[in-house]
């Protein structure tokens, strides 16, 4: 135990007592740090013209991101579900991906959808689309096309919902097929509530994750921007802001213009707000989750 | 596939020994507009399962037909390579010190996973076999740290780091892995969990010290285990951009692939044939890595999603 409650005291808890002292200060790290009571809070809520706007975009990717993954998630998993010959190919073919690096997934994505010479437009040219999206270098399009690399690398989730759908028993299923249910019921009433667990796990996981997002953006940004790395402040969250989530714009405070006490208060507000919209879906969770057991959250 | 011919199963045998059937059961053939329709089933089910493949396999298409592309073709629309440039997978170790990343990279992602290896199994030997005080406390700790972002404790940390003169170098992504990771002390223990208390008591009874049974029961039952978070943890750190990011700073002869890669540019542009050639490099040993060890990582990913 002890060398793990030394390095819990050296890596978590002293530097979250000490980010939380920080949040009060001003602190650039040349000097020492100047308490300035609630100021960082009151400029982020009041006067941070960037804050409102990573907020926005952060909602953005967890409010349609999260569950059309979880909905991409489920439909491969079942997909993998109806063969008898092939499963293996098939299900190695859409786990794969996820196990891409982050940065090379991103690089490529903004490559594959470059609205002059990717092959996706070329592709939707062909099909006769005229004016196909500018993807990563449109402020309404990039969003978008970081949710499409995010359902490109679904593969951990759609693992853990094969196993979820693969455990729902048979007789549930014989008992609905007895009682004339049709396919739609029967996902309703049986599946749905069978790999409810499993949606919540990866609610859960989806809306913290969420509010972390960084690598996929920030390379997406400096990429599609064409800037080099000497012109991060100006490149993070290119095309115009668009991809300026919540953790880009802590990154930016702190480490770009090293206001280490701004982004402190930045970091704990993230915590906070984690907190609460994790113990709100834990609670209503009870409402929807079904476990086997007949147990609650365990 | 055919699906149109029943299926050949060993008729269903009666075990009572007066009891006789009359005629050996004859599974009765499948009448032909069901067969019918099962055989269109599975044909749509394929051609849905194949149209998704392609989707999953597309992307990685383009980025290996760019891969051997000359520069100047990959900044036109065509898609198929002319010529195919396969110099490029050579280019890219003279261009770039390719090798020295990739080494980097090991380096940090080996001892890091030896690192959470040695410090979480006795934690969560500790926590799941071992009755002590402050036993249930310390997990609740635990757990709380899975919620804590790592924006909050990050800039302390780097502070930390910029005291100790750790930046630019390795030590800030491997000596904190000695101390313990949260989330692989919580999945051990949940693993431990499931082995039955009889093995540890027995062992126990027979006088061994709880080194010995950690070392010599635990571990060797909860080898899955350990085995899905290793691989975890190698490929958390082998795929990692924002500690490499923050830690080696400028220092090229540190620099990971990833952050090799998130600087593959020259003064003008992109180079995209040869970052997709470094890109595809990049995913190759954790492709060979899936193959040779794909039940641990399946069930490793279904562990993480059932336990957690």
């Amino acid at each position: 135990m002890s060398p793990w409650l030394i390095g819990f005291l050296v890596f978590v808890l002293y530097p979250m007592a000490s980010s939380l002292y920080f949040s009060f200060t001003r602190y650039d790290l040349l000097s020492v740090p100047v308490p300035i009571g609630l100021e960082n809070y009151k400029f982020m809520f009041t006067k941070d013209p960037y804050f409102w706007l990573s907020v926005r975009n952060t909602l953005w990717i967890i409010v349609y991101g999260v569950p059309i993954r979880i909905v991409f998630a489920i439909f491969t998993a079942w997909l993998l579900t109806k063969p008898r010959r092939g499963v293996k190919t098939y299900r190695t073919i859409f786990f794969l991906p996820s196990l891409a690096p982050p940065v090379a997934a991103a690089l490529a994505f903004v490559f594959v959808f470059n609205p002059s010479t990717g092959p996706v437009n070329q592709l939707l040219g062909h099909l006769g689309l005229h004016n196909p999206p500018l993807w990563f270098y449109s402020p309404a399009w990039s969003k978008p096309s970081i949710l499409i690399l995010g359902l490109w690398g679904v593969g951990e989730t759609m693992i853990i919902f094969l196993a979820g759908l693969l455990d729902v028993p048979r007789q549930l299923y014989e008992a609905a097929d007895i009682e004339g249910a049709n396919g739609w019921q029967k996902f309703r009433l049986v599946t749905l509530p069978s790999i409810s667990p499993v949606i919540f796990f990866s609610l859960v996981i989806g809306v913290i994750e969420g509010f972390q997002f960084f690598t996929g953006a920030y390379i997406a940004s400096l990429t599609a921007s064409g800037g080099t790395t000497n012109d991060v402040a100006t490149n993070l969250g290119f095309p115009q802001n668009s991809l300026l989530f919540y953790s880009v714009r802590l990154y930016g405070s702190a480490f770009v213009n090293f206001q280490m006490g701004y982004a402190s208060a930045l970091a704990w507000m993230l915590f906070a707000v984690t907190m609460v919209c994790t113990v709100v879906i834990i609670k209503t969770s009870k409402r929807w989750v079904h476990y086997a057991g007949g147990g609650g959250f365990r | 596939m055919s699906t149109t011919s029943p299926i050949a199963r060993p008729a269903p045998q009666a075990k009572g020994g007066n009891v006789k059937p009359a005629t050996a059961i004859v599974r009765r053939p499948v009448p032909p507009e069901i067969g019918r329709r099962r055989f269109l089933q599975a044909v749509a089910d394929h051609a849905m399962l194949i149209a998704m493949s392609a989707m999953f396999l597309l992307p990685m298409v383009f980025v290996f037909l760019t891969a051997v592309m000359t520069d100047r073709q990959t900044l036109t629309p065509q898609i198929w390579p002319r010529p195919f440039q396969w110099s490029n997978f050579t280019s890219v170790f003279r261009d770039i010190p390719l090798l020295r990343y990739t080494w980097n990279t090991a380096t940090i992602a080996t001892l890091s996973t030896v690192g959470v290896i040695v410090s979480c199994v006795p934690v969560a030997y500790a926590l799941s076999r071992m009755r002590w005080k402050g036993r249930q406390v310390s997990f609740l700790v635990v757990l709380s740290t899975l919620m804590l972002p790592f924006q909050v404790t990050v800039i302390p940390l780097y502070i930390i780091f910029v005291r100790f003169h750790w930046i630019p170098s390795f030590k800030p992504l491997i000596v904190p892995s000695f101390f313990g990771d949260a989330f692989s002390i919580f999945l051990l223990r949940q693993f431990f969990l499931t082995i039955p208390e009889e093995l540890t008591d027995a062992a126990r009874v027979d006088g061994g010290s709880e080194f010995q049974i950690m070392r010599k029961v635990i571990v060797p039952l909860a080898k899955p285990a350990i085995a899905a978070v290793a691989l975890f943890n190698f490929l958390y750190n082998w795929n990692d951009f924002f500690g490499p990011l923050l830690y080696l700073q400028e220092d090229q002869r540190l620099w990971t692939l990833s952050v090799g890669l998130s600087n593959f540019k020259t003064l003008h542009h992109v180079q995209w044939n040869l970052t997709m050639t470094t890109s595809l490099l990049f995913m190759l040993p954790v492709i060979v890595l899936f193959f040779l060890a794909q039940r641990v990582f399946i069930e490793g990913v279904t562990l993480t999603g059932v336990k957690g």
